[in-house]
């Protein structure tokens, strides 16, 4: 019966959230947070995997005392426990860090068999905290699964994406996954669902609660290899914007002539 | 760690079934830039069984020297041993920069490396500089594209994934030569077993130079013909939008955008779409784009080098036969 850990970050919804381009930041408030549409398809395998062969499905969270709403999701959805890390020490954190912190608390869950994660983040969009974790647990990892083929007591068989290639592999426990969302459709909570993950116990560590197994200089921002020097905000200078009104049939001639003289047509099959 | 121990600039290149992968070249290229600047050699490092002539390539296109590791085990991607030989590597050359292509191998890869050696990691970068003291500045887009967040890194190496397609590389020069330096392998219990692989046929419409993506201006499924009569004109593939996979008329394989794929095609058609950010974000960079919209107000032509106005059904077969009386 395997033990399951999924690490699930709260995120904007990345197609409702406004931007404020003078600023070149989004602008958090103008969508709620959500569990990461990703992380969605590794729970959702954790938890049929835990239908099959039974087990336990944990998720963990580091993020703001707001992700707790996150957690409980993660709850409802059919989880069955749930931590989350919260403290002024985590914040600031890179993909290095980050992934430190959570291996940390996977080390202090203790018995770990699977860890599913999803591909990436929608809005860090790096895809590096999943391998960065098993490199910290010194377990391997296989990343880009888009299915899962068979779970055992002892191993689990998975499909890994490799653009043009599609590796089956055979993965022993302990494994971490990272996932792709074609790996299976979310399921949505009900509303029993909903009222009991309400009333269920959440575990909040801060750094005090896992500095038996992390180095507190290697938490936050203070602990991360990388710096945000700037940020800067494109501009869409440089492109031609000659745009053509009126006849369909002129509008289309000048267009191909105009592609004609850049040299990319002639390709045609 | 000492940061002054640090020198010279790092690529991994990544070969499959032997061949290297041309973000590997691309790598070079833009590392030959940055090593000029500051006056550093530029090695590549290559893991494989029996390349053979292969690794001159990388003379070719700019290696001065080749770190190259070979043992059966190394022929397909193993993660564990590929991250130990690479680990080793890095340690015993100490280089001040490490770049890996951010395709899917390298994106699994380098973040074992970085954690592994105690180092910071950008991820998918588009654009790379030299900063007032030499460091790397790492340049990658952020919240869809919307912005651009500049990255340094306070540890060494600085370790950075480069987007395929981005970067140019060095015209191939086979005049050019270096130093290849045989690393012994150390092979480790690789844990994960192979044991099948399967070719994952359907499209790869990041590798087309042209494609023609249809929105929600089109009616329904069948209207996607005359996409694709316009894209087999321009010799090209017909890509969409996620409301277009989320109806099922189309494969999420076509899919251009943030939840699907980023493209940079030779020119970009899009069609009966209006240009969300998400959208934008998937194919922003492509060379050339035109826009066709029956909406003056579309956001699309904001970014496209020529729009039409105008009805596709109409514009779309017009300009498919004009572009074949031209090709």
């Amino acid at each position: 019966m395997p033990d399951i850990v999924v690490p699930i970050k709260q995120v904007p919804d990345m197609e409702r959230v406004k931007f404020d381009t003078e600023a070149g930041r989004i602008d958090r408030s103008s969508a709620p947070g959500e569990i990461n549409p990703f992380d969605l398809h590794a729970l959702e395998a954790a938890i049929r995997i835990k239908e099959k062969l039974g087990g336990t499905v944990t998720t963990i969270s580091m993020g703001p005392p707001q992700a707790e709403s996150t957690v409980r999701d993660s709850l409802a959805r059919g989880a069955d426990c749930g931590i989350l890390l919260a403290g002024r020490e985590f914040a600031g954190a890179d993909t290095w860090a980050t992934s430190y912190t959570l291996a940390c608390a996977i080390r202090k869950v203790g018995k770990y068999d699977l860890i599913i994660c999803g591909e990436k983040t929608v809005d860090g969009d790096t895809g590096q905290v999943g391998p960065e974790i098993a490199d910290w647990l010194d377990i391997p990892h296989v990343a880009y699964v888009s299915e899962i083929r068979d779970t055992g007591e002892k191993s689990i068989t998975v499909v890994a994406e490799m653009e043009d290639d599609r590796l089956v592999i055979e993965a022993p426990f302990p494994v971490l996954l990272t996932v792709t969302k074609d790996l299976n459709m979310p399921r949505l909570p009900s509303f029993q669902d909903k009222m009991r993950a309400r009333k269920a116990e959440i575990a909040k560590w801060g750094a005090a609660d896992i500095a038996d197994v992390a180095d507190p200089a290697n938490l936050g921002l203070k602990g991360s290899p990388t710096r945000l020097n700037k940020v800067v905000i494109p501009s869409e200078e440089g492109r031609k914007g000659k745009v053509f009104r009126g006849s369909s049939a002129e509008a289309a001639a000048s267009v191909a002539e105009a592609l004609a003289g850049l040299g990319v047509l002639g390709g045609a099959k | 760690m000492n940061i002054a121990d640090y020198k010279g600039l790092m690529v991994f290149a990544e070969q499959r079934g032997g061949k290297i992968h041309p973000v590997s070249y691309e790598l070079l290229g833009k590392g030959t830039e940055l090593a000029s600047q500051l006056g550093i050699e530029v090695s590549a490092v290559v893991l494989g069984n029996n390349l053979g002539d292969e690794v001159n390539e990388l003379f070719y296109y700019g290696a001065q020297k080749v770190y190259y590791c070979d043992h059966p085990k190394l022929a397909g991607f193993d993660l564990l041993n590929y991250k130990h030989n690479i680990v080793r590597i890095i340690n015993d050359v100490k280089p001040e920069t490490v770049l890996f292509g951010a395709t899917h191998l390298g994106r699994s890869l380098a973040p074992r490396i970085a954690a592994a050696l105690g180092t910071g990691l950008t991820a998918d970068c588009t654009a790379l500089e030299i900063g007032d003291e030499g460091n790397l500045v790492q340049i990658r887009p952020a919240f869809s594209g919307n912005i651009f967040a500049h990255i340094r890194t306070t540890t060494r190496p600085q370790m950075a994934t480069v987007r395929y397609k981005v970067m140019k590389s060095l015209p191939r020069d086979t005049s050019r030569t270096g130093q290849v330096v045989k690393v012994e392998p150390e092979i480790v219990d690789s844990v994960l077993k192979v044991v099948n692989k399967e070719s994952a046929g359907g499209l790869n419409i990041a590798e087309a130079d042209v494609i023609v993506c249809g929105g929600r201006g089109l009616k329904q499924a069948q209207d996607f013909d005359i996409l694709t009569d316009l894209a087999d004109a321009l010799g090209g593939v017909v890509g969409c939008t996620r409301p277009i996979v989320d109806e099922g008329w189309m494969e999420k394989s076509h899919q251009v955008g943030f939840s699907g794929n980023t493209v940079k095609p030779k020119l970009y058609v899009a069609v009966g779409l209006s240009g969300s950010p998400q959208h934008l974000a998937g194919m922003r960079d492509s060379d050339v784009i035109l826009a066709i919209n029956s909406d003056p107000s579309a956001p699309i032509f904001k970014v496209a080098d020529y729009g039409i106005v105008g009805d596709l059904y109409e514009v779309v077969p017009k300009l498919a036969a004009e572009v074949r009386q031209r090709s």
